[in-house]
């Protein structure tokens, strides 16, 4: 029994370096891998799952030390090994997939080259081999063109394709353990299952352990056979995924798993006659010469939320970009309250800029860093509504106030001193700060923790009601939607596919490529991935677009 | 088209446009220097129609513009004029001094470039320790010395006071390492381990050969032996190693001047990049350091380096003025100088154009590497 222990890992401390101190990540968590399992973690950001990850590998991020414990990989301790030896088994017997291919990819070479480097460098092909077998592997992780889609670099290759040629990758010396971090969380629902039926098979047929690092309980579910739920480098909870799905002891887990309750109040109907606020009518637009939008039309009316929905390259953000002015429309028009506006947002009057606002997915990026919260918000308060002096502190504290933040804690604070949350809550009240009709809201929630997204909600929600926004809800993630949407807009390749209220979208019969969407959101189901590829096996269908 | 091509020949139709206008402003800039030039070269004692008579022998009687024109077309075709000063061809008294100058800058760019890359890349793999310190130093020194200063130090050292100049300077350096040394030993800090051997050898050496200064053990005889001649008489005949051998010394101080600002350039867009997740992926497949730097990180990080290194190499070309006196090295810097004081106006004119020309086309160069290089604009989707 205890041969059949490949990864053994007890006690382990890792601490991080914050000015001159060293403060805990990893607080002294034990963990067993059997050869040929999956072990899901999961947790909130700052939880550790990546440091503990890569721990597993003997490695950890500049900044940081193992301070204590002991990891044993097939009874080799690697905290005590030389760094020779641990670099030999890195690559070669551990292998990473990583968050972002796109950003894990070296963009100075090509796919085969990079797959074939460390066979090559470890001894276990020589590199002719090596490219053989590549290409056999992409075959088998079902890429396209699978002769040929190596020898391109990875700009070349979609995001899905280059996630999957990644886990080629980490295949290439047919590792012991491969540790997955987050390999889906930057790609579109669609997208998502093929890469999880890629990883999914390459580690069922190569009778690979794998440690599966997650933030979406839906995945983890289908890919892992035991799942811990780490919090504050601290264990929460371990068990079998069928009874931790069934069965969570702990309150932390429990209210992980009942985050995806959230119900916005829904909102009367508009009048027959109302005039939207926001309108577009059959706008096309393009960047250069390569169209991007399609005679997209919508209405979005006071006090309520339309969510746009669609995969990347669809066309979502590039409309708000439209209403906004930045991208000027090749035809069609945008009105405002039932006048049209100048399409270069140069030729906006001041108020007309200020009426619509934006609320960005990067909180961390955009907010200057260099500002402290006081002038990030009160600086469109004295641009737009020209209040100066004691007038705009007064605003810009009435408006801490309403996105439930203490106006004497934060106010003189950087960016930088403040959570995710906390940021993207100053976006909010940044956009509050023009006294706005209407917010476009472009994935607000998507770099955020269930939990804290689900307050983020909320605020929007409440905020809605007492002020009468209108929202433009940019979003790919469906639960978003099925959560704060009066109305769902569904875009593909620039056009709109569908449209009407949320009701009616979620309810059958669908647009087939509503349907694909609908149907392509992980469920808490264990046998849902599994269920999904035999149907759609069966009916013929393609895993995703991009197949199509 | 291969899109690289078409943009080169775009880059090289803008860079002729360029070259165009600054021509315009060399003319306008000499002809609004004060004083007239025939006047100047014959002197206070000529009569009025003397010079009028020389004007219009030099063809200054006629406008600017058709001047201009006369000028920018003769040089079009590789003539610039004849020399006020000798009335030689000017084409003739500038190629082998542009050869000079082109094989000193040669010489310097074959030193330096792999010099400064090299130690860049081990500053990079080795940062914040003994050797990168050892190394940002040593150039940073070399750069904040004026050229005249380092060009002496170098003859001191290699040529007129050969051998006891070379001594006396590396034990200063050894002295120097001592005292880092004990100052981070004192400090608590581990002396990076990999190399501590090199300042070790050093300290070593150079306290061994100033002991023997100080107490004259071992005294050879080396009155007149020099390592490299202080003087850089080249001559259009000389063989090649021996112009290697005399324009030593220049090259080094070359070297010494630009290497400091190509290394660091090197290691700041190496560690730049250090932080990428393609970095780490590249660590995480288990490859060694000096990999990962050099086929991992490299490539990505030569577009700033290219163009740091083509600054400089147009910088050996066009700003070896002060190095070539020193030596005596015949070169167009020289000329240039030689001219300006001889009020020798064409012959300046046609040695800036010159160096203009190779400002705009290494600068073109490296903007045209800098993209082949870069394989989202090698190869578009």
């Amino acid at each position: 029994m205890t041969d059949d222990i490949l990864l053994k890992m007890r006690g382990v401390k890792i601490d991080g370096k914050t000015g001159d101190d060293w403060l805990p990540i990893i607080k002294g968590i034990d963990l067993d891998l059997r050869r040929g399992e999956v072990l899901g973690l999961i947790g909130e950001s700052g939880a550790g799952k990546s440091t503990m990850g890569l721990a597993a590998m003997g490695y950890v991020r500049a900044g940081c030390r193992i301070s204590g414990g002991s990891v044993q990989f097939d009874g080799m301790e690697l905290t005590k090994a030389s760094e020779a030896k641990r670099r030999a088994l890195r690559g070669k017997r551990i292998a990473y997939v990583a968050q972002s291919a796109a950003a894990s990819f070296n963009p100075a070479h090509r796919l085969i080259d990079q797959y074939s480097e460390a066979p090559v460098k470890h001894s276990v092909m020589n590199k002719t081999e090596a490219e053989q077998d590549a290409t056999d592997l992409y075959r088998r992780l079902q890429l396209p063109n699978p002769d040929e889609i190596g020898f391109r670099y990875p700009h070349q290759v979609s995001g899905g394709q280059l996630q999957r040629a990644m886990t080629a990758m980490a295949m290439s010396c047919r590792p012991d353990l491969i540790i997955f971090d987050e390999p889906t969380t930057a790609l579109d629902v669609t997208t998502q299952i093929e890469v999880l039926a890629a990883i999914r098979s390459a580690v069922e047929q190569f009778g690979t352990a794998a440690i599966y690092i997650t933030h979406d309980l839906a995945v983890v579910a289908q890919m892992a056979d035991r799942i811990m739920v780490l919090r504050y480098g601290e264990l929460v909870e371990e068990a079998e995924t069928r009874t931790m799905l069934s069965a969570p002891t702990e309150d932390y887990t429990k209210s992980l798993w009942a985050v995806r309750s959230f119900k916005a109040t829904a909102k009367p109907e508009p009048a027959a006659d109302a005039v939207p606020v926001v309108s577009l009518r059959g706008v096309d637009a393009s960047y250069g010469p390569v169209p991007v939008l399609h005679g997209v039309s919508f209405d979005i009316h006071k006090g309520r939320t339309v969510a746009v929905v669609g995969e990347s390259g669809s066309g979502k953000s590039t409309a708000a970009r439209v209403i906004t002015g930045l991208l000027p429309p090749t035809s069609g028009e945008v009105l405002f309250n039932g006048k049209a506006l100048p399409p270069n947002f140069r030729r906006r009057s001041k108020d007309q800029l200020r009426q619509a606002q934006m609320i960005y997915q990067m909180a961390d990026t955009a907010l200057n860093p260099k500002q402290r919260i006081r002038d990030i918000i009160g600086r469109p308060v004295e641009f737009y509504l020209g209040l100066k002096g004691r007038a705009r502190d007064e605003r810009v504290r009435e408006l801490l106030n309403l996105i439930e933040m203490e106006p004497d804690t934060f106010a003189h604070r950087f960016p930088g001193e403040l959570s995710g949350g906390q940021k993207q809550r100053i976006g909010i009240a940044r956009a509050l700060a023009a006294d706005p009709e209407f917010i476009i809201c472009d994935e607000v929630t998507s770099a955020l923790d269930q939990l804290v997204a689900e307050g983020i909600l909320r605020l929007l929600d409440r905020l809605q009601t007492e002020l009468g926004l209108a929202y433009m809800f940019i979003t790919h993630d469906l639960a978003t939607v099925r959560a704060i949407a009066d109305e769902v807009v569904v875009m593909q390749h620039g056009k709109v596919v569908e449209q009407g209220p949320k009701d009616e979208m979620f309810r059958p019969p669908h647009h087939p490529y509503t349907d694909l969407l609908l149907s392509s959101v992980p469920e808490m189901d264990p046998d849902w991935l599994t269920d999904l590829l035999d149907e759609r096996a069966r009916e013929g269908k393609p895993l995703s677009t991009e197949e199509a | 088209m291969h899109p690289i091509a078409s943009m080169a020949l775009k880059r090289l139709g803008l860079g002729l446009l360029t070259l165009l206008v600054v021509s315009v402003i060399i003319f306008s800039a000499v002809e609004m220097l004060p004083g007239d030039l025939a006047q100047e070269i014959l002197g206070q004692a000529a009569t009025p129609e003397t010079v009028a008579a020389f004007r219009k022998e030099l063809g200054l009687d006629q406008p600017p513009v058709t001047r201009y024109f006369d000028w920018l077309g003769g040089a079009v075709q590789g003539d610039f004029g004849t020399s006020l000063a000798s009335k030689r061809e000017i084409s003739d008294l500038m190629s082998s001094r542009l050869g000079n100058t082109l094989f000193l800058a040669s010489f310097a760019a074959v030193l330096s470039v792999p010099i400064s890359i090299v130690l860049g890349l081990l500053a990079a793999l080795y940062r914040n320790t003994w050797f990168d310190r050892m190394i940002n130093v040593l150039t940073l020194s070399s750069i904040s010395f004026p050229e005249f200063f380092v060009a002496y130090i170098l003859i001191l050292m290699l040529a007129v006071g050969y051998p006891f100049g070379l001594v006396w300077v590396l034990g200063l350096i050894g002295l120097w390492f001592l005292m880092e040394g004990l100052g981070s030993f004192r400090a608590g800090q581990k002396i990076g381990r990999s190399f501590s051997v090199l300042p070790a050898a050093f300290i070593l050496v150079g306290a061994g050969l100033i002991a023997n200064v100080v107490f004259g053990w071992w005294q050879p005889q080396m009155d007149g032996v020099t390592a490299f001649p202080s003087i850089s008489n080249i001559a259009p005949g000389t063989p090649f190693w021996e112009r290697v051998e005399r324009s030593f010394l220049p090259a080094l101080t070359l070297t010494l001047v630009v290497t400091a600002h190509m290394m660091r350039m090197t290691r700041a867009a190496i560690i730049n990049l250090l932080a990428s997740p393609y970095i780490e992926m590249a660590r995480l497949k288990g490859m060694n350091p000096w990999r990962v730097i050099v086929t991992h990180a490299l490539p990505n990080a030569l577009a700033p380096i290219i163009n740091v290194v083509a600054l400089n190499l147009a910088y050996l070309i066009t700003g070896v003025v002060v190095v070539e006196v020193v030596f005596v090295y015949p070169g167009l810097g020289q000329l240039m100088v030689d001219s300006v004081t001889k009020r020798d106006i064409t012959v300046v004119q046609a040695c800036c154009l010159i160096f203009a020309a190779t400002y705009i086309l290494l600068n073109l160069l490296a903007d045209v590497l800098a993209i082949a290089t870069n394989p989202r604009l090698l190869h578009p989707k």
